[in-house]
């Protein structure tokens, strides 16, 4: 028997399985243990299915032998495959750094089940990606959720409560709309299969109820990915999360919500009727230039490091659906690699955030004064992530707005080349708060005298940054992958 | 309520046959309607009234915390295992078929299984989501009993 034709399953299955396992163990260290090698496996089988995806085949899986349209079908492409990449890696590297992280934040005999949610919140934001099933979606968005918002409560600081209710309010409501929009879909060509809704939606006679399962969609989907105005959840709940749950998070969660975004529109939906008949674009740019400049001004005068980066990421979710707005190839290339790369940047950030709070106690501003002098190479780090957030070359930032101003030179339009510059200015500001406080200004009294960090929270904060740099520099993957999934998002297209 | 003596008797009466009436629904569930999650919740209820009427202490004493809790894990387990299974035996995922000689045999093997795994998450979590609205207030300052 070989594995190598059920990857697609496994790679939902394995954590699946170490959820239940990591509480039946009832030891943080057991569970620890287990979901990293179970986070490593899944890495590994997703940079399996993009191998076997990178020639453009399409891995379908029937589960349970029920062949698709009836049974539920897995189906990985060049974007799902890239996307898995993404979160199967982030999860590989934040694991080793939870064990350090949690044990400063979560009372011990929680750890156990931190892990089993660390593990579930896993397996629904891979099973998001992989299933082409559309309530399956739906499915998989509740668990990776519902786990999301147990990780967010367990903040030591209470107001972690407090955010995490408010993204529970929000997230259900957005869970909701998403759940109707499918059902307006099933409801008028009798599919739930993704790729079979999209065959069968041009025979459908009456268009106002898939007017109103995109636009249901839409919202819900924006809602979970934070596109302005609807990012209100997302600050509170990265502030006070737990270090390494808002690194992963960061990272990953939002970035899925995109990819859903993305199949819906161009598998489902279709270009013609979202981006030709639709004002869907110019609504698309208005919110993506807001949140590009908006956020980042709110960024600018937060008074606590967490919450700054926060803003920043509603901030760089704008550059990224600005990219989807072009409908072209090179603006959904430049969507798909800032996707990967906003997400290496900001786990880089907060893990390295989370390095300061373990020291300094807390992630307000006045606290981290002077930190720069007491922990020059974390600091530096950060500043590094922050070059990156500007899109200085070197980092990954400058590749992705490379590719977002060429898709806007393609389109002619100068004065967004202006703007994406001009919101970067606004990035420096931010950055530069950092900066200023981190290295101007004389550091508190109460720092602790040994500084050491364990090896786990600093190695896997630092292969991040170096991720940050190299595919800074050497882009062949990212970009190569982000540009052949466009190419094969578009051409399943009408 | 322990002091009542209608009400004891009648909940005495009562709570096997909510329990047998529990595994009806949970074996009869892939011919009528029912099935591992309807049948979860009746085993719970049974559990839930004699907490009621007898005490929670009484009721932890039957089932408890510890294996409330191992219980909740180790229905997915079987549910997953399930699936697994069928991946072993040459199938896909979750393949039901290939679990016995006969395809329609092994449909009935694998719904069975699945169920089962259902029917104990689901009454593990409903005895767990019980025990601790009705242990708060109760042992507060943190302590978990």
């Amino acid at each position: 028997m070989s594995l190598a034709p059920h990857l697609p399953a496994l790679q939902v299955v394995l954590p699946l399985l170490t959820a239940p396992a990591a509480v039946l163990l009832r030891s943080g260290g057991a569970a620890f243990l287990l979901v990293t090698a179970a986070a490593w496996g899944a890495f590994a089988i997703s940079l399996g299915l993009w191998q076997q995806t990178a020639g453009g085949e399409v891995i379908s899986y029937a589960i349970g032998n029920w062949p698709p349209p009836w049974g539920i079908e897995l189906r990985v492409d060049r974007l799902s495959a890239f996307v898995l990449v993404l979160v199967a890696g982030m999860a590989a590297v934040v694991l080793p750094y939870c064990r350090q992280s949690i044990e400063r934040e979560i009372p011990r005999d929680q750890h156990y089940l931190f892990y089993a949610m660390f593990a579930l919140c896993l397996t629904g934001l891979l099973g998001i990606t992989i299933t082409g099933d559309a309530f399956n979606i739906f499915v998989f968005l509740e668990i990776s959720s519902l786990a999301t918002y147990v990780l967010i409560a367990l903040g030591r600081d209470r107001r972690a409560l407090v955010a995490a209710y408010q993204y529970l309010i929000v997230g259900t409501i957005g869970a909701t709309f998403i759940v109707i929009g499918i059902g307006l879909l099933y409801l008028t060509t009798g599919t739930l299969n993704l790729a079979d809704i999209g065959t069968r939606l041009p025979q459908v006679s009456g268009e106002r109820p898939v007017l109103a399962a995109l636009a249901f969609l839409t919202v819900g989907i924006c809602l979970k990915l934070a596109l302005f105005p609807l990012h209100q959840w997302l600050p509170n709940a990265y502030t006070f999360a737990p270090s390494a749950v808002t690194a992963f998070l960061a990272a990953t969660a939002t970035k899925v919500s995109v990819y859903v975004l993305l199949r819906f529109y161009f598998s489902v939906f279709g270009e013609s009727l979202v981006f030709d008949r639709l004002p869907l674009p110019g609504i698309m740019l208005l919110l993506s230039l807001a949140a590009m400049f908006v956020a980042s001004a709110v960024a600018a005068f937060q008074d606590d490091l967490k919450r700054l980066l926060a803003y920043s990421s509603v901030a760089q979710i704008g550059y990224i659906t600005l990219g989807l707005s072009f409908d072209s190839q090179s603006g959904l290339t430049a969507t798909i690699v800032h996707l990967f790369n906003h997400g290496l940047t900001k786990g880089a950030l907060f893990m390295l955030a989370g390095c300061l709070v373990a020291v300094a106690g807390g992630s307000g501003l006045a606290r981290l004064a002077g930190i720069g002098r007491a922990m020059p190479v974390t600091a530096f780090g950060i500043v590094l992530g922050g070059l990156s957030l500007i899109g200085v070359p070197g980092t990954v930032g400058f590749v992705s707005k490379w590719y977002l101003v060429l898709a806007a030179l393609e389109k002619g339009q100068w004065w967004l080349v202006m703007a994406i510059v001009g919101s970067s200015l606004l990035a420096v500001v931010y950055v530069w708060r950092f900066v200023e406080i981190a290295w101007f200004r004389e550091p508190p009294a109460g720092l602790p005298a040994d500084r050491r960090l364990p090896l786990s929270l600093q190695a896997p904060a630092w292969l991040l940054v170096a991720a940050t740099v190299y595919f800074g520099l050497d882009a062949s993957f990212t970009v190569g992958s982000a540009a052949a999934a466009a190419e094969q998002l578009l051409g399943m297209t009408r | 309520m322990k002091n009542d003596l209608v009400l004891r008797v009648v909940a005495k009466l009562f709570i096997p046959f909510i329990l047998l009436f529990a595994l009806y629904v949970q074996f009869h569930g892939e011919l009528g309607p029912g099935g591992g999650f309807q049948a979860g919740v009746i085993a719970a209820a049974g559990v839930v009234l004699h907490a009621l009427i007898f005490g929670l202490d009484a009721a932890r004493r039957i089932v408890p915390e510890r294996l409330v809790e191992t219980m909740l894990a180790a229905g997915v387990l079987i549910y997953a295992g399930v699936g697994v299974a069928g991946l072993l035996l040459g199938g896909n995922f979750l393949d039901y078929f290939v679990l016995s000689g006969d395809p329609v045999y092994g449909q009935l093997r694998g719904i069975f299984w699945v169920e089962a795994g259902v029917f104990v998450t689901v009454s593990g979590v409903m005895l767990k989501i019980f025990y601790m609205f009705a242990a708060r207030g109760r042992d507060e300052d943190g302590e978990e009993a």
